[in-house]
């Protein structure tokens, strides 16, 4: 069967959007194929900044026969009827039709048309033109006088289909391309037309000429050589997967070398030196595991085997990287000259949202309520407030508005640096964390009371302006901001009052902007919303979502430590044989007391408490009591916050429940008795309610 | 330029303007048409009319010229050893871009002699967009071994009009390349006329004082209510050319007038955030209706 061989050959592709176009163009293409009824083997895509090529084996040679029979009207119809149909199925004479017989209907018309399946290179031909015709890069242009639509202009097409050395040519044009079987290789070490005649041959063209296809392969290369190449030196190369997949994407015949800086930059802090080797030139840094710092060395991947060895591209390189660590340091050394404090004063110009104010007001709520938070995680309201009162001031600098990823991180350079107590300055970069599931979490008293601070100031503010994430759509990240909230609060166990924060931060903002601010403002679907988002958080730890909904249908809904700690207790005993046992008896009791009391109509209820006297087994009896102690213990567990005792103050319930439901009949003749052992079963409920709504339950 | 016919002093290597003179011969004999810098303050080598204008309407058109930039924000007093309020550029527009844009570029570079085997040469995705002149194209900053040399673009809109034919656009920053070529880590030390001894003539010695004085003019003495009312004269002035009809070009030039003094009003630190906003609008109203009215006349192809 044979293969098809597609190169698109361009001006370079921007390297953000070239694995997202491999992929596209191996979906768009084996899609149409399949779609035509060429169902193919298998296929690969590649892509390099000049090409994006696609290999497809074993497509069939032609498109399968299609069949079709349309009933007609019966022998003998109005003519009009008999025309239509002829029309319909583009038949001329009513000869062409055959007439088939059934049982009941007798006679009628069918046409039955058969369409040879075309031969898959003219199939290809139709498909490949309409595919780059309508490709959906994320930004495209047009070039010269032509009207086709490209990422960068197009210059060439290969499209090959057969098999080994008999494929042909599939011949279509497109814009003023028209497609062949040659393409180039590096642009500047093999610069030379060269003719394919299948991707075996093709790929090893390539590599011969200086071009790996594989973006993989590429980076596998560079990693490699740059780690040989640091070790050969005693260092160990900084990883970076991203600047590498970037890196992998400017390049198609990676070569790696060493360039070194002066040596005098060190003085600037690592994570400077690094973001602008690597953002400006792509570089990847170098770690000295003899200082345990950053070495005064880079790692550059040029596209070229130059000539004298590389030394002029190592010596450019190097020029250009000593200029921007001079510009660095140059920020560096400014901003260490002005205090954090005046810093902050800019603020006031900074506009955080037109309708929640400047900066500098945010900074004033964020050191209340940071005061506030303190006094809850015993911090120093003092120092927390000072905290807050600094931590945005990093904005401002030179060196955040160079590399704005740097903020937070130079706020605490800065304030180490200016003599701050050091919970101060940890708080200045850690209190935009976390930024995420897998981002690290605040764990020193000042800076949970500013990340929470800063976090809930942000919620409650958009919440009163109405501006709630609805969908995909959540431009502010106040889905990651509650996520924040609730990974710092569980794991430091913060017990915060979020009626009494959300009041009174409600009340500051008021102060600030205007009496009535945020009148429309729903605490409760602030807080559905934190529940919400608890949910995605505990499920992503394999925590089902009916078990919190079983928790949280009996419980305060604030506080997230109780939630959380009911839920684990909750999750950890329905895993256990009484657990699930105990459940099914649950459901049994719950089933037969909400059947019993509809069959009783309105009004009816088994609510009140078991009269022992109307007793006639010992396995009532025994349940009645088991009921009692069950309830005393759970209740004294729950006192003390001790959610497992409570659940395995249940446990023994099991085995009572049980052996009612084998030995008792609970509706029985006597309607006393009947009612009575209804309010048992209710009992059981009632007990198992007081630590989780069972009912919620699933399975 | 064939090298045996230049006399040492004019080799790209040592002198900042045999590089330019390399670069002029190089498009002339391409086949651009050499101008002359145009004769206004702009901010970049785009803003001349033989750019912006010229890259509207079907009618071909290559040219190429120096320009000087200025870019009152950018001053730092002659301090900086490669950032400056008025430098050059070196402009190429190709309409309709010819399919062999990028070799013609690389061509240009071995010519002022970058040579292919031993510098590494890379197109990187630079997206080019000019609020104020409604234009946008996509393209690359070229490196050379790591250093930013040029920008390439294929113009899309100008003007707020769809570019047919699209132009290309080159635009060399001559300075870099020069320190690059010469080796130079100090864009003042770079020799000028390519004399030596005596006869040497620094860039510092031709520009070095004017970057104190201008920066000082920028962002200390330029008169901000004067700027403020010659912005609003300029902006009145080319409207009512435009609405007279038959005057495009001129009205063009009230609209780069505009541009320049809200660059400069915004080296002076006088517009807010907001403002901001609103000068770039006002400037991109001109701006705009200058493209429509330029297509209307016949070099912008109305008879075509």
């Amino acid at each position: 069967m044979p293969d098809l061989l597609l190169e698109l050959f361009n001006e370079e592709i921007p390297a953000r959007m070239q694995a997202r176009a491999a992929d596209d163009l191996k979906k768009l293409v084996t899609d149409a194929l399949v779609e035509a009824g060429l169902v193919y083997e298998s296929a690969g895509a590649f892509v390099t900044p000049r090409r994006l090529t696609l290999s497809v084996t074993g497509i069939p040679a032609t498109q399968p026969d299609v069949r079709e029979e349309r009933k007609g009207p019966r022998v003998g119809a109005p003519e009009k009827a008999v025309e239509g149909f002829l029309r319909g199925c583009g038949l001329t004479s009513i000869d062409d039709a055959t007439i088939q017989t059934d049982p009941k209907k007798g006679d009628f018309y069918v046409a039955i048309t058969e369409k040879k399946g075309a031969a898959a290179d003219k199939v290809i031909a139709e498909i490949i033109p309409a595919i780059i015709g309508k490709f959906p890069w994320p930004k495209s242009m047009k070039w010269g006088r032509g009207n086709l639509r490209w990422v960068r202009p197009l210059h060439s097409v290969l499209c090959l289909l057969g098999e080994g050395e008999d494929a042909q040519v599939v011949k279509f044009e497109i814009g003023d391309v028209t497609s062949g079987n040659t393409t180039k290789c590096h642009r500047f070490m093999a610069p030379d037309e060269f003719t394919v005649t299948g991707f075996e041959d093709y790929e090893a063209k390539l590599a011969k000429a200086h071009v790996i296809l594989d973006a993989q392969h590429r980076r596998d290369t560079i990693a490699h050589d740059a780690k040989q190449l640091a070790f050969a030196k005693g260092l160990e190369l900084v990883e970076d997967k991203g600047l590498l997949a970037e890196v992998a994407g400017l390049v198609e015949w990676p070569v790696v070398m060493m360039g070194n800086f002066d040596e005098d930059f060190l003085e600037v802090p690592p994570e400077v030196l690094t973001i602008a080797m690597k953002s400006h030139q792509k570089c990847f840094s170098l770690h000295d595991p003899k200082t345990g710092k950053l070495a005064n060395a880079f790692i550059l991947v040029s596209n070229l085997v130059a000539k004298d060895g590389g030394k002029k591209i190592v010596a450019g390189n190097e020029r250009v990287i000593n200029a921007r660590l001079s510009d660095a340091r140059f920020f560096w050394q400014l901003d260490l000259k002005t205090r954090l404090e005046d810093q902050a004063k800019k603020l006031e110009k900074i506009i955080f949202h037109e309708k929640l104010g400047s900066q500098s007001e945010r900074i004033d709520r964020l050191q209340s309520l940071a005061g506030k938070i303190a006094a809850i995680v015993d911090a120093d309201p003092e120092q927390a407030k000072r905290a807050a009162s600094l931590c945005k001031a990093d904005l401002v600098t030179e060196m955040v508005g160079e590399f704005p990823d740097l903020q937070g991180l130079m706020g605490r350079y800065y304030a180490s640096a200016q003599g701050e107590d050091g919970a101060i300055a940890q708080a200045c970069e850690m209190h935009y964390k976390p930024q995420g599931p897998s981002d690290e979490v605040p764990t020193q008293a000042i800076s949970i009371a500013v990340a929470l601070a800063d976090k809930l100031d942000t919620l409650i503010g958009f919440w009163a302006i109405n501006e709630k994430p609805t969908g995909s759509k959540d431009p502010f990240a106040l889905r990651r901001a509650a996520l924040g909230v609730i990974r710092i609060i569980l794991e430091n166990n913060v017990r915060l009052d979020f009626a009494d924060v959300l009041q009174s931060h409600l009340k500051l903002y008021q102060d600030q902007r205007a009496p009535g601010f945020g009148k429309e403002f729903e605490p409760a679907t602030l807080q559905s919303f934190f529940t919400d988002r608890l949910k995605v958080h505990l499920r992503d730890r394999g925590i089902n979502h009916d078990l919190i909904d079983a928790v949280l249908s009996n419980s305060d809904h604030d506080d997230l430590v109780m939630i959380v700690k009911r839920v684990n207790a909750l999750n950890d005993f329905i895993k256990t044989e009484d657990g699930t046992n105990l459940l099914a008896g649950y459901k049994r009791a719950v089933n037969i007391v909400t059947i019993e009391e509809k069959k009783d109509g309105p009004g009816i209820e088994y609510s009140g408490e078991v009269d022992e006297s109307f007793f006639e087994h010992d396995e009532e009896k025994n349940l009645s009591a088991e009921l009692k102690t069950a309830k005393a213990a759970a209740a004294t567990a729950l006192k003390i916050e001790d959610f497992s005792a409570a659940m395995a103050a249940m446990a023994p319930l099991r085995g009572p429940v049980d052996a009612f439901f084998d030995a008792v009949i609970v509706n029985a003749d006597d309607p006393i008795i009947r009612r009575n052992r209804l309010c048992m079963l209710n009992q059981i409920r009632k007990t198992l309610g007081q630590v989780a709504d069972f009912s919620k339950i699933e399975g | 330029m064939p090298t045996q016919s230049v006399p040492a002093s004019l080799v790209p290597e040592r002198s900042f303007q045999g590089l330019i003179l390399a670069l002029q011969h190089y498009w002339a004999a391409y086949g651009c048409a050499l101008l002359q810098p145009y004769d206004m303050e702009v901010g970049a080598g785009t803003f001349h009319p033989a750019t912006i204008l010229r890259s509207l309407g079907p009618k071909p058109w290559n040219a190429a010229y120096v320009q000087p930039s200025r870019r009152p924000k950018d001053g730092r007093y002659g301090n900086n050893p490669n950032r400056l309020q008025h430098y050059y550029q070196f402009q190429v527009i190709l309409k309709p871009s010819p399919k062999d844009f990028q070799e013609l570029y690389l061509k240009s570079l071995y010519a002022i002699g970058i040579d292919p085997e031993n510098h590494d040469i890379r197109f990187v995705e630079d997206d080019w967009e000019s609020p104020t002149l409604g234009a946008w194209g996509l393209g690359w900053e070229v490196w050379c071994d790591g250093m930013e040399v040029s920008q390439f673009t294929y113009f899309q809109q100008v003007c707020g009009q769809d570019c047919a034919p699209v132009t290309g656009e080159l635009t060399y920053g001559i300075e870099r390349l020069a320190m690059y070529v010469q080796g130079v880590d100090n864009i003042y030390d770079l020799n000028f006329n390519g004399g030596e001894g005596e006869a040497r003539v620094s860039y510092g010695d031709v520009f070095l004082q004017a970057e104190q004085e201008y920066s000082r003019y920028n962002f200390e003495y330029a008169d901000t209510e004067a700027l403020t009312r010659h912005f609003e004269d300029a902006e009145k002035e080319c409207q009512s050319l435009l609405d007279a009809g038959g005057m495009a070009q001129p009205a063009y030039d009230q609209c780069i007038k505009a541009s320049h003094i809200f660059n400069l009003l915004d080296a002076r630190g006088v517009i807010s955030v907001t403002e901001r906003q609103s000068y770039i609008l006002r400037v991109r109203n001109l701006s705009t209706q200058c493209g429509e009215a330029w297509i209307k006349t016949e070099a912008g192809g109305a008879d075509a």
